[in-house]
């Protein structure tokens, strides 16, 4: 049945070469009884940035989560390359978790602690106890955590604390806390959803840049359609728990956003998305204020 | 005034919780009342009429304070702050493994550790430290030791309560988010969890020490040490001029100790 | 390594709390040589510790198999004395403290009346409860009246002083609006600032009413009535199994009356 849905738009991907996730046939039900996902099943090539998109309680959190298992699921398998991912626990999950860096909506710093602890934190699948305990850590964790420092444009900001940054710094260094760990898979749950429209597209053109230069591949997890459009390689629509599309963006049709969101006008989606970047965005916003 | 049968009339309060609200003030009162009557069957009203000649009795004999006395007070004095300060690092280091075992969010076993930890709370919470002191006396014999651990014992309760409140009040994302680097749960308690709790730690910790000072200027009178000794000797040779010596002793002891705990947490907060 | 090195820097946490190294040197000096001080000063009987241990064992057992039915009659009328007392000075508190409270709030009272009842809240606040009640057992005699008048006298401070801060916190449009129909300074406290405080009030009563029977279970010690003098008269025969019971007894009271306040008060608020 779901085959049925999917398979009129199923995305195929011939510039894509080599599976870094799979998921197979994944469902979660939580004690309360509720269905947040049924059945979902993709997988994600090298380098291909993913947004996923669906309506609030569709069930996008609980995938990112049940990805590197925060969150339990209750049936099928989850490869990251060779490793079954879901088949783990103890000490062999915490070196699998290790491998996928994920980003936060509310950023998720450790607020008191300062930047660079926060990046280096990266780090700690890699490093024993006591060497994390000290803040001793190797040479070249503290060189790379310096150098996407730079990368995020926050290199003079190492020794501040965490909450002394604004929402947009603390999500640049949330992305090096993700980056630090030398991930193959980069999870984020509503990375913009925290923050105002033009910071949102700095920050999705900073991930998309990232993955591109590394070939990494992401799932981005994020209520905003037109976002998704125009940073995401693929979109992945869900509703109720269930893939009902799974394509590129231009795929993405008044029939198929009705189809995840429900009836509903979406005449200034289609516009915005005609407009590729900020400057166009912009100034249609301006229109719209001169009207 | 007349209303119409369809116009609501506006009460203050509707009849039925108009009536619970005067039952239960009433039942209130005479709870009191009964409770009093009770309490003072035996009391000798002779006496309570007699307090004012008394107190003014005893006035006349505190006053002037024999000042000369402060000098045999400089040694119970050191004592009564190395019982506050010892007890208080004992209760510390015993309750911080206690509120990790206790609240919900860090404890291991929520059906068989939780409890435990919870029922370590409550009976160092529930008994005073005077009587921890009473038990200790009798047990490892009268002097300082007795004291601190009476301290200790009591305020491994208090300060793991308050602990475990603070744990279970943090921010749930930033342990996920170090959860989900890879790290292993001491590392999570280390970067996620300890960060959040230790301006509460700090400030809880120093409250407790202040309190301490407090309790422990009258652990002596059951013979654990300090000032209290002092107090229960010249109690018991009606030595009230002495008496007034050490009261101002205590107060000052009291007022600093405030006022270094206020400070303190000023700080790290 | 996923971007280029383009600088190779040492990195070292900055200091938490101390950011001057000289003050943190002196600081780290200074508690450890008054810890060495403090513990060097502790003279501890290792042979009487020793000793102690068995006993402390056998109170252990008697806390396991307590004794409730020897020492009943005591132990009754010592419960009966602490309840009551509990009760009684619980509510004769709150009478007090309520006037006290409104004329402690800077925001309802002139500066005479206000530097008044400030004063006589830190009056009481500043002595222990034990204090207290040695003071007033001199004047009273023996019994739960001296009792029923500390408790009093300490849950004054204690209510006065949360109620006054209450009222100071209270939202001022509230009594602005009030204040602007023409309400006279009665009809402005009852109508903008009782609602407010009301059931912060009965929270802090109901919180006083379990700090007033963890106390009362203390101040028999000195003489003033209550659960106490039988935990005292226990020990002090080393009849452990009856002092585990009132031990018992006490937790469990604890327990109810903290586990009752705080369902009230949720149904309060």
């Amino acid at each position: 049945m779901l085959r049925d849905v999917v398979s009129p738009l199923t995305y195929h991907y011939q510039t894509w070469q080599q599976t870094v996730l799979e998921l197979e046939a994944l469902s979660k039900t939580y004690k309360t009884g509720d269905q947040a996902l049924t059945n979902v099943s993709f997988s994600v090539p090298a380098g291909q940035v993913v947004g996923l998109i669906g309506p609030s309680g569709a069930g996008k959190s609980s995938l990112i989560r049940c990805i590197n298992r925060l969150v339990e699921p209750s049936s099928g398998r989850i490869y990251l390359g060779e490793t079954e991912l879901t088949k783990l626990s103890g000490r062999a999950l915490r070196q699998a978790r290790r491998r996928i860096g994920m980003i936060f909506q509310e950023y998720a710093l450790v607020e008191r602690l300062t930047v660079m602890e926060n990046v280096l934190s990266g780090r700690l699948g890699y490093v024993s106890g006591w060497r994390s305990f000290l803040r001793r850590y190797p040479k070249t964790d503290i060189d790379q955590a310096f150098s996407l420092l730079e990368r995020v444009g926050l290199g003079d900001h190492y020794n501040k604390r965490a909450d002394e940054l604004s929402g947009g710094q603390r999500q640049r260094v949330g992305i090096a806390r993700a980056l630090e760990q030398n991930p193959e898979l980069l999870l984020a749950d509503e990375p913009t959803a925290s923050l105002d429209p033009k910071t949102s597209r700095q920050i999705m053109r900073l991930i998309q840049s990232v993955c591109r230069e590394m070939n990494l591949p992401a799932i981005i997890n994020i209520h905003d359609v037109v976002l998704a459009q125009n940073f995401a390689d693929r979109i992945i629509g869900l509703q109720a728990g269930e893939v009902v599309f799974d394509g590129p963006p231009s795929a993405l049709t008044h029939d198929v956003l009705t189809r995840i969101y429900g009836a509903e006008d979406w005449g200034q989606v289609q516009q915005n998305n005609e407009s590729q970047d900020d400057e166009a965005l912009f100034s249609n916003a301006k229109v719209l204020e001169r009207s | 005034m007349t209303t119409r049968a369809d116009t609501p009339i506006w009460q203050f309060r509707t009849s039925k919780q108009h009536m619970l609200r005067w039952v239960g003030w009433f039942w209130l009162v005479a709870l009191s009342v009964f409770c009093w009557t009770l309490m003072t069957e035996d009391t000798i009203w002779a006496f309570v009429a007699d307090a004012p000649r008394q107190a003014s009795d005893i006035g006349g004999r505190m006053l002037p304070p024999r000042w000369g006395y402060l000098n045999q007070l400089w040694q119970p004095l050191w004592d009564t702050l190395n019982i506050a300060t010892l007890g208080t690092l004992i209760g510390v280091i015993i309750a911080i493994p206690v509120a990790f075992l206790a609240a919900g969010n860090t404890t291991p076993s929520r059906r068989f550790v939780r409890p435990v930890a919870l029922l370590v709370i409550v009976t160092s919470r529930s008994i005073n430290s005077l009587i921890w002191a009473l038990l200790l006396v009798a047990i490892i014999g009268p002097g300082l030791l007795a004291g601190i651990v009476a301290i200790g014992l009591r305020s491994i309760g208090f300060v793991a309560k308050l602990l475990y409140e603070a744990i279970e009040e943090i921010d749930e994302s930033q342990v996920e988010a170090v959860r989900s680097t890879g790290a292993s749960e001491a590392q999570v308690i280390d970067y996620a969890i300890i960060p959040q709790i230790l301006p509460a730690f700090w400030g809880i910790s120093v409250f407790r020490w202040d309190i301490n000072i407090r309790e422990s200027t009258i652990l002596g009178l059951v013979g654990a040490g300090g000032l209290g000794l002092q107090l229960q000797s010249s109690l018991s040779t009606l030595a009230w001029n002495q008496v007034t010596v050490i009261f101002l002793v205590i107060l000052a002891t009291v007022v600093v100790s405030e006022w270094v705990s206020a400070k303190v947490r000023r700080a790290v907060l | 390594m996923t971007s280029e090195v383009t600088s190779s820097r040492t990195w070292k946490r900055p200091p938490v709390l101390l950011k001057d190294p000289r003050w943190r040197w002196t600081i780290l000096l200074g508690s450890s040589v008054y810890l060495i001080l403090a513990i060097s000063s502790v003279e501890v009987d290792w042979f009487r510790v020793y000793e102690g241990l068995e006993r402390g064992w056998r109170f252990i057992q008697g806390f396991l198999t307590p004794d409730f039915s020897s020492r009943w009659r005591d132990i009754q009328a010592g419960l009966i004395e602490s309840l009551t007392m509990t009760l009684t000075s619980t509510v004769a508190g709150v009478l007090v403290s309520v006037p006290i409270g409104i004329g402690a709030a800077r925001n309802l009272a002139p500066a005479p009346v206000y530097m008044l009842c400030r004063g006589i809240i830190t009056v009481s606040r500043s002595f222990q409860e034990i204090i207290i009640a040695i003071l007033l057992v001199a004047m009273f005699g023996f019994g739960p009246f001296a009792g029923f008048l500390t408790l009093t006298f300490a849950s004054i401070g204690f209510l006065s002083k949360l109620l006054a801060e209450d009222i100071e916190d209270c939202d001022s449009a509230q009594i602005e609006a009030i204040r602007a129909t023409g309400a006279g300074w009665w009809q402005v406290v009852n109508y903008a600032v009782q609602p407010q405080v009301m059931p912060r009030l009965i929270g802090l009563s109901l919180y006083r009413l379990d700090i007033n029977f963890r106390e009362s279970s203390v101040i028999g010690i000195v003489g003033a009535g209550g659960v106490g003098a039988t935990l005292n008269t226990a020990i002090d025969r080393y009849e452990y199994d009856s002092a585990g019971a009132v031990l018992i007894i006490i937790i469990a009271i604890v327990l109810v009356v903290e586990y009752s306040s705080s369902y009230i008060r949720r149904w309060v608020q």
